[in-house]
């Protein structure tokens, strides 16, 4: 069934009787040819993309609970490409690239939304770094500004310039930057997947890999075993959980990163801004509620909750850029488990079991990747080589020491 | 205009009359009131619009979980959208408006989304906007959010102030109904450390509410003459006002206490609220229960409330929102409301009860299991429709519905940490239960005790538990202890636009829809739906919405799910969790000892982390920074030149094993440094990667003095003492930071040594030969004054680093500066500083940036292979030792007046610029008054060998392209000769 | 959350910093590891879901190196001792 306008204006005037489910809800088969673990974004669009770009339709997502329960369901919805390394700028260029065309490729509006992303700089080490990232940026063929105070003074009057304990002095801009609304990314991947035959099962718990002769064969699970030419691993935070029922230890930790939504307010802010001074990013969704988080909670955690340090730091940093927010409210606050890597970048690569793949370590960044992580580990799964923008996202890069290091703060994930 | 609904009785102070207004029109109160018991009593029931429909909306509620009568509180910049007017208190003057609607509340012009409702239903945006692409940003969604929100920012900052407090007890109660109360009294007779913590501004929760008796007092009086008790024992501290938000680990508590929003304007000096981390080894939680709802066909029109809600309007406040009200309920619960507002004289319609077997009154009308078939009233309500028993329809006038559907309790704090509530069949409700926060027990209506006998045993039970109290259990006062009788009646069948969540227009058809699509699990529901989502967070609606998912889905409500419930417990406003960390104040901010010294002179301050520098000292007649800075550093290379460098981390280390130590945590060698002696060192990270640089001076056998970056002091310090504890715990080292114990100065150019010798004491020879580059002693000055003296440079010029004890560093600048003005000597900022370390090619903060190795900064052959290091092993790794690797090299422009930029990245002078061409980046670039053109230095692939080679700066963001020749980082005194003078 | 130090008694963890897993004191023997051993040590994790030893660095107090053991599920913390009693070999 597609979706528009005018299938909308029909239901309404005949009692919406026409509406199906988005999805199927299938009993899983004996085989498949290639299974995914984890019916998260990445997951999803996993499925869309073997399904849409690689002809395979024998394709099952196994999901222990619901689908978009995950970190799709609980993220700030921000979506760019500005990042500095060659190992990750075209991949996230692609994803964006992507995302840009996302609506029509899975007729399914997530209201994909490119109101433009502003990192602020506080001092003059910070504008070096942020001009060799634009320039990187620009060189790897995705969009950057840089801009001077009075640019943003322009476009942000209610930022604080006059009274900043550390003034803005500039930013860089990606102008296709923005937000999704992060829902309806999982439902619009599972949808179009499923459309294509791909079997979504939820409430299915993967308990075990049957691994023999060095080869994966499939999957025990809570609903039977599960045969499957080959098996990808798509389970963010609980990577390290799951790939131990292969006998595998990751270079990944699991910690807790909280978000924010205050109150619905009437709009205020176009796009969205990064503190460079502070934890502190913030947007403002279609609904009119503050979008906003700042760092991780900082110690290992599988509780997706956090506690009232980083919740106050964070509205610190909330105060000190725009102190015009002191009278709105916190409504809600969540955490979610990330997948922090050893070098802050994600991994998209084979096991050293035959037909094992896996796909993790996305940090708190794994939302805009999405479409990207989901077509180059179809990519994979489908062809055995890596996509041509995820060559660098190999599990031997620690021991050969290619580490992509945004970040430069070395083997700490809590620092990442 | 008269308070027309104001009832007899209530707890306000009918002495003393507020005015207010709301909406441009004045209205007067009493003290007691909220901003809507004042509405009700002036016959106000408008009060909002909802969020989709913009349908107007009176009450719901009496509390915190108040959906519709949202509104904007006072104006200007203290303007506070969202408030809820049932938890406003009045005060004289207090100013509201209401929201989302355009241009009055009455006439919203935004209200004909209603009409168009059937196109509007649960996900229609996921469906449509699609074509043509470019629509969506430029159109629609342009659209979509004009409309979105519900009031507005002022947009100016918060005047007020906010403050964060610490308390810690060893019981916390949160609520003081029945059940807190008598906890409190049984706890604080017992001695313990008490804090009772409640919401409203006063404290007996539905006692207040209520006609019941307790002790032969009339409730409220029960409570009140319990708070007074309580008041006034020493041990336990009542917190009023106060909201605990969240329950996080280890019985840490979030609470937020309003100090004067209860006030027209906030004394001086007092913060508008204050967020309390609680402390509390054991809590009790009396949060009481919310009731539900019933769905019918619109019954969202003011007017239509909470029949337990209207109890409390008539019998705390005194007000009905009619004159003549009708109840709806499917318990005994709803014919108290009756009972309680026949009472006040208020007319009462009637009591549509659903149960065939409803119990009748002598006093009203009870239609026996009929039911709410619709509603009708434009802006209020005027008529319901009632479907009864025998199938015939009745039509009855009245200005107020009461609804009950029974009472939810109130568990959102236990399930902060993640715990779910379990479902109680007999209640028809969830309940605490399966994971409770730790130390944390629930009592009274929380826990599904809902009669005032059975609320106040159980806060009794629950505090001699928690406090492990012996002996007999004290007698638990009189009071009623009706049975519960609590059956599920969640919609009137039939029902289509019948509204579960009323601030974001959810109705039962929405949830049918959410069924239809597949969105089935209560997380898709709520995500599908937005139900629960509003600023309420779904404590009226999502039991509504689950319960007929629920029965759509043939499953039971546990199957379904609940929500999980998140702090805080009711809004937070984002000041209050930030407190007084904005502005100025958002860091601290350190200043160096001879700050003060240096704003006298005109300095310009930098911040550089948390520290305010001197960036440049502008003369009179300066205008342009680069005229100041250029000065500085000819000043210095031509004479001398004093720097301030005690932000620089300083760490003394002690022990027999020092040397051992610094062996370890340097990749260079340091056992066999001299006394006396000082050397470069570089620490590495263990993965390889630098970490950091600075040095080592050996002041004795077991005494080192090391210096790190002003950057990364702390993260250097805290690498230090893991190595000392985690791997070296049986070495004879201790550390201390001393960067704030001594303040130092970097004195520096051919006249520095004479200068020094103007004020070292005699006794020390600093000539060349015996104090030589690198030498370090410790030394008296100015006639006894202990000071350490380095003969290191920065800048590349003769140079030494002095420093004393904190409290002379003011001092001690002074005296230099005064010493030296035979010298012409010059106080130079940070920007000299960074010039002259980039005309030497020293490396800093951008160049270890964290991803750059021995290697690549052109020191590869300074790890030693003789000893291990931190990092020496994982430096070894391929990746980091590639043929090409990049090496930091020295850059000037081929056209001597071309501009060099830090950011900026290299290219081969032919061919294409892009990312695959890249040949590497400039890390520092700075105008170099020695060399007159600009100057960068840079990582280059393969850089050792390509010295004399022309490449393109290219950096777009920036509008750049110059050509720039590759030469040493050296640009100095290549030979060091200076350093050695 | 309140991590209750050995010498000081109860202290909020925001007072310290948080060094990741205690397995970072089994530094390979560098006369012997390979360069494996060194990949496994600086890289791989256990990332338990359940009892988890970890270091966290008081430096907002006395300075020490804590061994606390934790629940990475529920936080809960059943044991803290000093990183540098442990018995890690010089």
């Amino acid at each position: 069934m597609r979706y528009s306008g005018f299938k909308v204006i029909k239901e309404a005037l005949t009692g919406h009787k026409g509406w199906l489910p988005a999805w199927r809800d299938p009993e899983p088969k004996a085989h498949y040819d290639i299974v995914i673990i984890g019916g998260g974004g990445h997951g999803l669009a996993t499925a869309h993309y073997l399904a849409s770009v690689y002809g395979q339709h024998r394709v099952a997502v196994i999901e222990k609970g619901w689908i978009g329960g995950g970190n799709v369901g609980r993220n700030t919805t921000i979506i760019r490409s500005n990042y500095l390394l060659d190992g990750n700028e075209p991949f996230y260029e692609f994803s964006l690239k992507l995302w840009e065309g996302l609506e029509q490729d899975l007729n399914y509006n997530a209201m994909v939304s490119q109101r433009g992303i502003m990192n602020l700089i506080h001092s003059d080490a910070q504008r070096d770094a942020f001009v060799r990232r634009g320039n990187a940026m620009i060189l790897n063929g995705a969009d950057a500004e840089l801009l001077s105070e009075a640019q943003i003074r322009q476009e942000y009057p209610f930022l604080n310039f006059d009274d900043a304990r550390f003034p803005i002095k500039g930013g860089l801009a990606q102008r296709r930057g923005g937000t999704v609304r992060h829902d309806a990314v999982a439902w619009g991947y599972a949808r179009a997947a499923d459309s294509r035959g791909v079997d979504i099962i939820q409430n299915c718990e993967v308990t075990g890999f049957r691994v023999e002769n060095g080869k994966c064969l499939g999957v025990e699970t809570s609903r039977g075993f599960i045969g499957a030419g080959r098996v990808g691993c798509a389970v963010a935070g609980n990577s390290s959980r799951l790939m131990a029922k292969a006998g595998m230890r990751l270079p990944i930790e699991s910690h807790v990163l909280q978000a924010f939504v205050s109150e619905g307010l009437k709009p205020v802010l176009p796009g969205v801004i990064t503190f460079g001074a502070g934890h502190f990013y913030v947007s403002q969704s279609d609904k009119g509620g503050l979008v906003f988080g700042g760092d991780i909670d900082g110690y290992n955690s599988y509780a997706q909750r956090g506690n009232l340090p980083v919740v106050e730091d964070v509205c610190e940093g909330g105060m000190a850029i725009m102190p015009m927010i002191g009278r709105a409210r916190l409504l809600r606050m969540w955490g979610g488990i990330m997948d922090m890597s050893m070098d802050g970048s994600p991994i998209i690569d084979r096991t050293h079991i035959d037909g094992l793949y896996f796909n993790g370590g996305w940090c708190y960044g794994g939302f805009k990747a999405t479409p990207a992580s989901g077509y180059a580990f179809a990519h994979l799964l489908a062809r055995d080589e890596p996509h041509e923008t995820a060559t660098a996202y190999r599990f031997d890069r620690f021991r050969t020491g290619h580490m992509i290091d945004e970040k430069g703060m070395g083997n700490q994930p809590n620092l990442h | 205009m008269t308070q027309n609904n104001r009832l007899n009785g209530g707890q306000i102070d009918r002495n003393t009359t507020l005015n207010f207004n709301f909406d441009g029109k004045k209205y007067t109160g009493h003290p007691g009131d909220t901003l809507a018991s004042a509405l009700l009593a002036n016959n106000v029931r408008l009060m909002g619009r909802s969020f989709k429909y913009h349908r107007p909306r009176g009450p719901l509620t009496a509390g915190s979980e108040e959906p519709n009568a949202i509104v904007e509180l006072r104006s200007g910049a203290r303007q506070e959208p969202n408030t809820r007017a049932t938890t406003a208190e009045l005060f004289d003057g207090l100013a509201a408006k209401s929201q989302n609607r355009w241009p009055s509340l009455a006439f919203d012009a935004m209200a004909i989304n209603d009409r168009f409702s059937n196109f509007l239903t649960a996900g229609f945006y996921y469906k449509t906007f699609m074509w043509p692409a470019a629509f969506w940003e430029k159109i629609y969604e342009p659209i979509i959010r004009k409309a979105a929100g519900l009031g507005s920012l002022s947009m100016q900052a918060d005047p007020d102030e906010y403050d964060k407090g610490f308390r810690h007890c060893d019981l916390l109660i949160i609520g003081a109904g029945p059940a807190g109360l008598n906890a409190a009294l049984i706890a604080g007779r017992s001695g313990a450390e008490v804090i009772l913590a409640d919401e409203d501004f006063r404290m007996g929760g539905r006692l207040n509410a209520e006609t019941f008796a307790v002790a032969d007092l009339a409730g409220a009086d029960w409570a009140a003459q319990t708070v007074a008790e309580l008041s006034a024992m020493p041990n336990v501290r009542l917190m009023p006002r106060t909201t605990v938000i969240g329950a996080f680990d280890h019985g840490i508590y979030g609470a937020v206490e309003r100090i004067t929003d209860h006030l027209a304007t906030s004394p001086t000096g007092k913060p508008r609220q204050i967020l309390w981390r609680i402390y509390a080894k054991q809590t009790v939680l009396c949060a009481g229960a919310t009731e539900r709802p019933i769905a019918f066909e619109n019954n969202d029109r003011p007017g239509i409330m909470l029949a337990a809600s209207m109890r409390s309007y008539a019998n705390r406040w005194a007000t009905t929102p009619a004159q003549r009200v009708a109840i709806f309920t499917n318990n005994d619960d709803g014919h108290r409301t009756a009972q309680d507002l026949h009472a006040k004289g208020v007319k009462i319609a009637a009591v549509i009860d659903t149960r065939p077997d409803a119990p009748s009154s002598m006093d009203y009308e009870v239609l026996q299991g009929a039911q709410v078939a619709d509603t009708k009233g434009r802006l209020g309500l005027t008529f319901v429709e009632v479907a009864r028993a025998d199938g015939t329809n009745r039509t009855i006038e009245c200005g107020a519905l009461g609804v009950s559907g029974g009472w939810n309790p109130n568990v959102q704090l236990t399930c902060h940490q993640r715990g779910r509530p379990i479902w109680k069949e007999e209640l028809a409700a969830f309940v605490p239960g399966g994971t409770l926060p730790p130390y944390m027990s629930v009592a009274g209506a929380a826990v599904g005790t809902f009669s005032t006998h059975g609320a106040l045993k159980s806060g009794a039970d629950a505090v001699r538990k928690a406090l492990g109290l012996k002996g007999r259990a004290p007698a638990v006062p009189q009071a009623e202890d009706a049975p519960v009788n609590q059956t599920p009646f969640w919609y009137v069948t039939g029902c289509s636009r019948a509204w579960l969540d009323q601030q974001n227009d959810v109705t039962v058809k929405d949830v049918k829809l959410s069924h239809q699509e597949g969105f089935r699990s209560v997380e898709h529901l709520k995500r599908y739906t937005t139900l629960g989502m509003a600023t309420d967070q779904g404590k009226t609606s999502n039991m509504g919405g689950l319960a007929i998912m629920a029965e759509l889905a043939g499953k039971s409500i546990p199957e379904v799910g609940t929500t999980i419930f998140r702090p805080p417990y009711t809004p937070t406003a984002i000041g209050t969790l930030a407190g007084r960390m904005r502005g100025k104040e958002f860091h601290p901010t350190r200043l160096t000892p001879s700050h003060f010294w240096a704003k006298e002179r005109g300095a310009v301050f930098v911040e550089v982390g948390n520290w305010l520098r001197a960036q440049w000292f502008p003369l009179p007649g300066e205008t342009h920074w680069r005229q100041s800075v250029d000065r500085e550093v000819l000043a210095t290379r031509s004479s001398v030149g004093v720097c301030d460098c005690t932000t620089l981390g300083k760490i003394d280390v002690q022990g027999t094993d020092a040397a051992t130590f610094l062996n370890k945590v340097y990749c260079n060698g340091f056992a066999k440094l001299a006394v006396g002696k000082t050397r470069y060192g570089l620490m590495l990270r263990e993965d390889g990667i630098a970490l950091d640089d600075g040095t080592a001076a050996r002041l004795a056998e077991d005494q080192f003095v090391v210096t790190t970056t002003t950057a990364n002091a702390a993260r250097v310090y805290q690498h230090m003492e893991f190595v000392r504890q985690c791997l070296m715990p049986q070495a004879d080292v201790q550390l201390i930071s001393t960067t704030e114990a001594w303040a130092q100065y970097a004195v520096a150019g051919p006249n520095s040594r004479k200068l020094l010798q103007k004020i070292v004491d005699a006794e020390f020879d600093i000539s060349n030969e015996g104090f030589p580059f690198m030498a370090c002693a410790n030394i008296t000055v100015c006639g006894g004054l202990r000071a350490r003296l380095f003969r290191i440079s920065f800048s590349g010029e003769l140079a030494f680093e002095i420093a004393v004890p904190s409290r002379y560093g003011d001092a001690l600048m002074r005296k230099l500066m005064a010493e030296g003005e035979e010298f012409d000597v010059t106080a130079y900022g940070t920007e000299a500083l960074g010039v002259m370390r980039i005309e030497k090619g020293h490396a800093a903060g951008n160049e270890l940036n964290g991803t750059t190795t021995a290697l690549n900064l052109g020191m590869g052959r300074m790890v030693s292979k003789a000893k291990d290091s931190i990092g020496s092993k994982l430096a070894e790794r391929p990746g980091l030792n590639e043929p090409d690797a990049l090496m930091q090299v020295g850059l000037r422009p081929v056209n001597k007046d071309d501009k060099v930029t830090a950011g900026g990245h290299l290219m081969n002078t032919n061919g294409p610029v892009d990312a695959a061409h890249d040949q590497g980046y400039v890390t520092s670039a700075a105008f170099s008054p020695t060399l007159g053109s600009m100057i960068g230095l840079g990582f280059l692939k393969d850089g050792g060998n390509r010295n004399g080679e022309t490449l393109r700066l290219v950096s777009p963001v920036t509008n750049l392209t110059v050509e720039v020749e590759v030469v040493s980082a050296h640009f100095v005194d290549p030979e060091g000769e200076r350093v050695r003078a | 959350m309140i991590i209750n130090h050995p010498l000081l008694g109860p202290r909020d963890s925001a007072e310290f910093v948080y060094l990741g897993t205690a397995n970072l004191m089994d530094r390979p023997d560098p006369d012997t590891a390979t360069p494996e051993d060194w990949h496994d040590y600086a890289y791989l994790r256990d990332n338990p879901a359940g009892p988890h030893r970890e270091l966290w660095f008081h430096e907002g107090g006395d300075r020490s190196i804590l061994i606390v053991t934790r629940d990475t599920t529920t936080h809960e913390i059943s044991s803290v001792e000093l990183a540098r009693n442990s018995g890690a070999q010089a």
